[in-house]
């Protein structure tokens, strides 16, 4: 047992999807780069080449260290958000990175991991139970110290993050109605931005109705359909008030561009209309290799950071897009996968959280590029440019191949 | 149930981005396209237009350099401006106002300073350029046109109108295409086909270089140099006769079709129409809606031609055996063809044969013979139906189908004509008499009636009429080389042309004859009319005169109208024997004659016409001023200077 390989057991399927990922995203940034002059497939070069002593290192490491330092590490990784306000250094507006010399690190990016770490640590313990209104408040706030945190830099885009690990906690047993509140307010805030507040006060009431005269009747409870419509009406004036009167008006753009009620496509409709254009003009099976017109152009703002997937549009086309949907997809799934079937649940949790992040950052991206989600700066993973971005997915992915690839040894 | 969450979510999401994508990329074409126009940029090279030469090989139409000053607003740095303006002859204001627009287009683009300056305006600045930052120029090439007559023929160059620039995918918004004469129905061959470079553009659209290696990219091929069938010193000269007269002029050489002028009064110098001012030139030619010195009067003014059409009543009756050169008619100075109608004649009375009804014009004979065609035949409607087909294989009632884009059919009346005018039938030969001596119902154009001398000079046969004579490495359109046989058969042309012949030596042109050229001709007025506050008023006639010549092997057909000259052979016939002595000698023996002509002017006469505005009056002052007033105008410029040497396709 002690001079294993550390390439034992460990899960080849997600080892190879991601080094197809990291492949494709390189050369997709190489594509990119030709239009400016910086070289950032060269940096980018480097940042790869780094991951593989980062790899070894993570499988090298025993696998119950994760769980036994999972607190240790959280806590290191909350001081270094906070040492953002102290010491951070900030680019274009955003205080999130720490720099040593010319180089830079995102420590929100490894925030991610560690939160992982934190909220599988503190579920695997056998007495917590998420029906008790504590531990459901406790396991929040390990989720909400990071936000708490990263909100202000401002980084909405890595905060929006932490939303999924709600889903983990509904796996691990919290109580349904959190994930339909959550359903039903955003369905409300897109339908009240959509339609006029009155309207959307007169479906909820019609639901409302159905709901109430369609239950049995010992459930029928008048107070708390009331309580709900009082709530929900609120709710949507207060979106149209928040709307109106907190966003920002380039927040009032954003979603104002995706509804189509502005087209101003020099200004802040520039980048959809523009990653539009790029991804529209692939057909079937793109331009080719280095031939992207859109992408020679440089017509594509941040296109080898968050724009990364315009180029995989339009110069691979439908068929090339497919491909690394799929292959995305496909990893998420094996994931969820071999979390299911891990024997401690502290993997398991960890597991789905790793599916969770990689999966939301995927959806966020490439809606937003795709023009179905608001402008958010949030980077596609192992494709989007940057070594802070690139490590902290790989760290955050093998640790849970390290965790499977030691369910063996764990009696 | 709580494990599948996530796992749904995920497909769900997933289906949802394909969808998406597919979208954008299969179902939304615009996308593409706007792609397209995004990042790779068209760069168009244009060729250099094809020259005309006329058809004897002299230079008509070349291209002059032309310069547009460009400036990139924000390289602009030190220029001293008072240098600078005096240099291009501009003021501080001007200076400023542009640099400005230039601004508000784009700081960082270029935009045209100042366009279209010509050699020696540019001269003086060119050696200074490099002293200011910022600006540059652009060479362009325009018309450069080596005389001063023949606007019309050449038509000109002009920016493609967005109609246009929709319809035909050549095209772009700002080119430059040919408009109305050579410049229109040759353009293709004029033109060229303009190269194009492909470039790759960023997003600031900055260039930043060839297109896939120029793998597309197309050179610039050369316009076709053309020679027309014009004689330019006649087409001159006949320009010149007309000066502060309305008409025109249409010379064909009957052998070939080739038009050898046509000439339309009043007319300009072509080189109006270029640079700068040809804006502002242009609009003032085309709101003058008097002297409409645009309207191409030898192939679009449609009159009654009067007597020139006796040639074609007395060819189809002969055809038709209802007369022979020895058939009689009596003349009573006039003819009585119904009862209480009478049609006057001028001709001398008595006794006539055909020969003398042409050179003394005898109405009465044409009417007889035309009204012996007509009752020929049972049916009066079958009867003018022949008749029509007659006079249509002469080219009448029909476009010819000549190479210029403007044209008129004309009219000849045919059975339907009168069924439409008379609803309950009745009509006869008596109601449609007019027409033997070209009046009535017929109608006709310069250039028609320069054809139909060339078909009766060629017994028989004519080619469309044509302004091309010769594309270097082309043939000419077939149509032009293709022989039209008249329904007259030969033999009865003789008589009719040695009536023409006499008409130059017995009739109504006596007074014209030139020594040594045996002319045939025959004069015509045709009666019009207009309108002064809704009371019809008969106006000045207009004066025609048809000719060709020589009698033998004709080498030149003639057509002259001269807008309410009155009798044919006070200038229309003048005119005529003008210019086929200059055609055929070259030198004019008759200079008393050419000195009245070109002495005579009819502009009081057209000051009459019509009760005309104060504000009419005044346009017609300013428009005047373009149009061609002196009488004499200085020879031909034979120019050395032309940017032939640079032709090459670069």
């Amino acid at each position: 047992m002690k001079n294993q390989s550390i390439t034992n057991n460990i899960d080849w399927i997600s080892i190879i999807i991601y080094v197809l990922l990291v492949i494709l995203g390189w050369l997709n940034i190489y594509s990119s780069s030709l239009s400016s002059m910086e070289d950032t497939y060269e940096k980018q070069l480097i940042f790869i080449v780094l991951t593989i002593p980062l790899i070894f290192i993570i499988l090298s490491v025993d696998g119950k260290f994760y769980e036994k330092y999972a607190s240790i590490i959280f806590g290191i990784s909350l001081l270094t958000l906070a040492g953002l306000f102290l010491f951070g250094k900030t680019i274009a507006g955003q205080r999130c990175w720490y720099a040593i010399g010319s180089f830079t690190i995102q420590p929100s990016e490894f925030a991610k991991a560690a939160t992982a770490l934190a909220l599988a640590k503190y579920l695997s313990d056998t007495q917590i139970n998420l029906k008790e209104v504590n531990r459901q408040i406790q396991a929040l706030a390990i989720i909400l110290l990071p936000v708490i945190l990263i909100l202000p830099q401002p980084d909405p885009g890595s905060a929006l993050i932490y939303s999924i690990f709600i889903i983990v906690l509904y796996r691990e047993g919290l109580p349904s109605w959190y994930v339909w509140t959550g359903f039903i307010t955003i369905l409300l805030f897109v339908l009240t931005l959509i339609l006029e507040p009155q309207y959307v006060i007169l479906i909820g009431l019609a639901t409302l109705v159905l709901v109430h005269f369609k239950s049995r009747l010992a459930d029928r409870n008048i107070i708390l359909s009331s309580i709900l419509f009082v709530i929900i009406s609120g709710f949507v004036l207060s979106v149209n008030y928040v709307f109106e009167n907190v966003f920002k008006q380039h927040h009032r753009d954003r979603f104002n561009i995706l509804l189509g009620k502005t087209v101003d496509l020099k200004g802040i409709g520039y980048n959809t209309n523009q990653s539009e254009i790029a991804i529209g003009s692939g057909g079937w099976i793109g331009k080719g290799f280095l031939e992207g017109t859109q992408t020679k152009g440089g017509f594509v703002p941040e296109q080898h950071t968050d724009y990364i997937f315009t180029t995989v549009g339009e110069e691979w086309g439908f068929a090339g897009s497919l491909v690394v949907i799929a292959l995305f997809a496909g990893l998420f799934l094996r994931i969820i996968y071999l979390a299911e079937r891990q024997k401690t649940k502290f993997s398991r949790v960890y597991g789905y959280c790793v599916a969770g992040i990689l999966f939301t950052h995927f959806f966020v991206n490439i809606a937003m590029v795709v023009g179905i989600f608001p402008t958010i700066g949030v980077p596609l993973p192992f494709f989007s440019y940057g070594g802070s971005g690139l490590w902290g997915f790989t760290i955050l992915l093998f640790i849970f191949i390290k965790m499977d690839a030691n369910k063996v040894n764990e009696w | 149930m709580r494990k599948v969450l996530l796992p749904s979510l995920i497909i769900l999401a997933t289906s949802l981005l394909v969808i998406r994508i597919f979208y954008l990329q299969i179902v939304d074409d615009t996308l593409k396209l706007k792609s397209e126009n995004n990042a790779i940029k068209k760069k168009y090279e244009f060729p250099e237009r094809g020259y005309m030469y006329d058809r004897k090989g002299k230079l008509l139409v070349a291209n002059q350099a032309s310069y547009d000053i460009m400036v990139i607003p924000r390289e602009v740095k030190n220029t001293d401006t008072l240098e600078f303006c005096q240099l291009l002859n501009i003021t501080k204001e001007d200076f400023i106002k542009k640099i400005e627009k230039a601004k508000i287009y784009s700081p960082r683009l270029p935009s045209v300073f100042l366009s279209q300056l010509n050699k020696s305006e540019f001269a003086a600045f060119q050696e200074k350029i490099r002293k200011y930052e910022g600006f540059y120029f652009q060479k362009r090439s325009l018309r450069d046109y080596e005389v001063d007559f023949g606007a019309n023929i050449f038509g000109s160059i002009t920016q493609v109108n967005e109609k246009l620039v929709a319809k035909n995918p050549y095209y772009n918004s700002g080119d430059l295409i040919g408009r109305q004469g050579v410049e229109e129905s040759y353009e293709d061959l004029l033109r060229g086909i303009k190269g194009v470079k492909y470039i790759q553009k960023d997003k600031y659209n900055r260039e930043i270089g060839s297109y896939k290696e120029g793998k597309y990219d197309t050179i610039a091929i050369q316009g076709e140099d053309i020679n027309l069938t014009i004689d330019a010193e006649i087409q001159k000269y006949g320009e010149e006769l007309m000066i502060n007269k309305r008409g025109g002029i249409v010379a064909i050489e009957p052998k070939t079709g080739e038009i050898l002028a046509l000439v339309t009064a009043p007319s300009y110098d072509p080189g109006i129409l270029v640079g700068r001012q040809r804006s502002k030139n242009y609009t003032e030619l085309y709101r003058d809606s008097i002297a409409k010195p645009l309207y191409d009067r030898g192939l679009l003014a449609e009159y009654a031609p009067g007597s020139p059409f006796k040639i074609l009543t007395g060819l189809i009756a002969l055809q038709e055996g209802v007369i022979d050169a020895n058939t009689t008619v009596f003349c009573n100075r006039g003819f009585s063809y119904a009862r209480g109608r009478f049609m006057g004649c001028h001709c001398h009375g008595g006794a006539l044969q055909l020969h003398r009804g042409i050179f003394e014009s005898c109405n009465s004979y044409f009417a007889t013979a035309y009204m012996k065609t007509i009752n020929k035949y049972s049916k009066p409607a079958q009867a003018v139906d022949i008749w029509n087909n007659h006079a249509k294989s002469f080219g009448l009632g029909q476009f010819m189908g000549y190479d210029l884009p403007t044209g008129k059919r004309g009219k000849i009346p045919s059975s339907k004509t009168y069924k439409r005018m008379y609803p309950n039938g009745g009509w006869r030969s008596t109601a449609i008499v007019s027409n033997s001596i070209g009046q009535g119902e017929v109608v006709m154009t310069p250039i028609q009636l320069a054809n139909m001398m060339a078909t009766v000079a060629n017994e028989g046969y004519y080619y469309t009429p044509h302004i091309i004579k010769k594309i270097e490495g082309h043939k000419i359109d077939e149509k032009f080389t293709t022989k039209h046989v008249t329904t007259i058969d030969k033999k009865h042309f003789k008589p009719i042309i040695s009536g023409l012949f006499d008409v130059y030596n017995l009739g109504t042109a006596r007074s014209l004859r030139v020594e040594g050229i045996d002319i045939c001709g025959k004069t015509g007025t045709a009666e019009n009319f207009t309108r002064i506050g809704g009371v019809k008023v008969k106006l000045e006639d207009h004066s025609i005169f048809v000719a060709f010549a020589p009698k033998d092997n004709p080498k030149i057909a003639i057509a002259v109208m001269v807008e309410n000259g009155g009798y044919g052979a006070t200038i229309a016939g003048p005119i005529a024997s003008l210019m086929i002595e200059k055609y055929l000698r070259q030198k004019i023996t008759r200079i008393d004659l050419e000195k009245r002509i070109l002495a005579t002017s009819l502009q009081s006469r057209y000051a009459k016409l019509g009760g005309l505005s104060e504000a009419v009056k005044l346009q017609i002052r300013i428009s005047d001023s373009l149009l061609k007033k002196k009488t004499i105008i200085p020879a031909v410029k034979v120019k050395t200077d032309t940017t032939k040497s640079n032709k090459q396709a670069i």
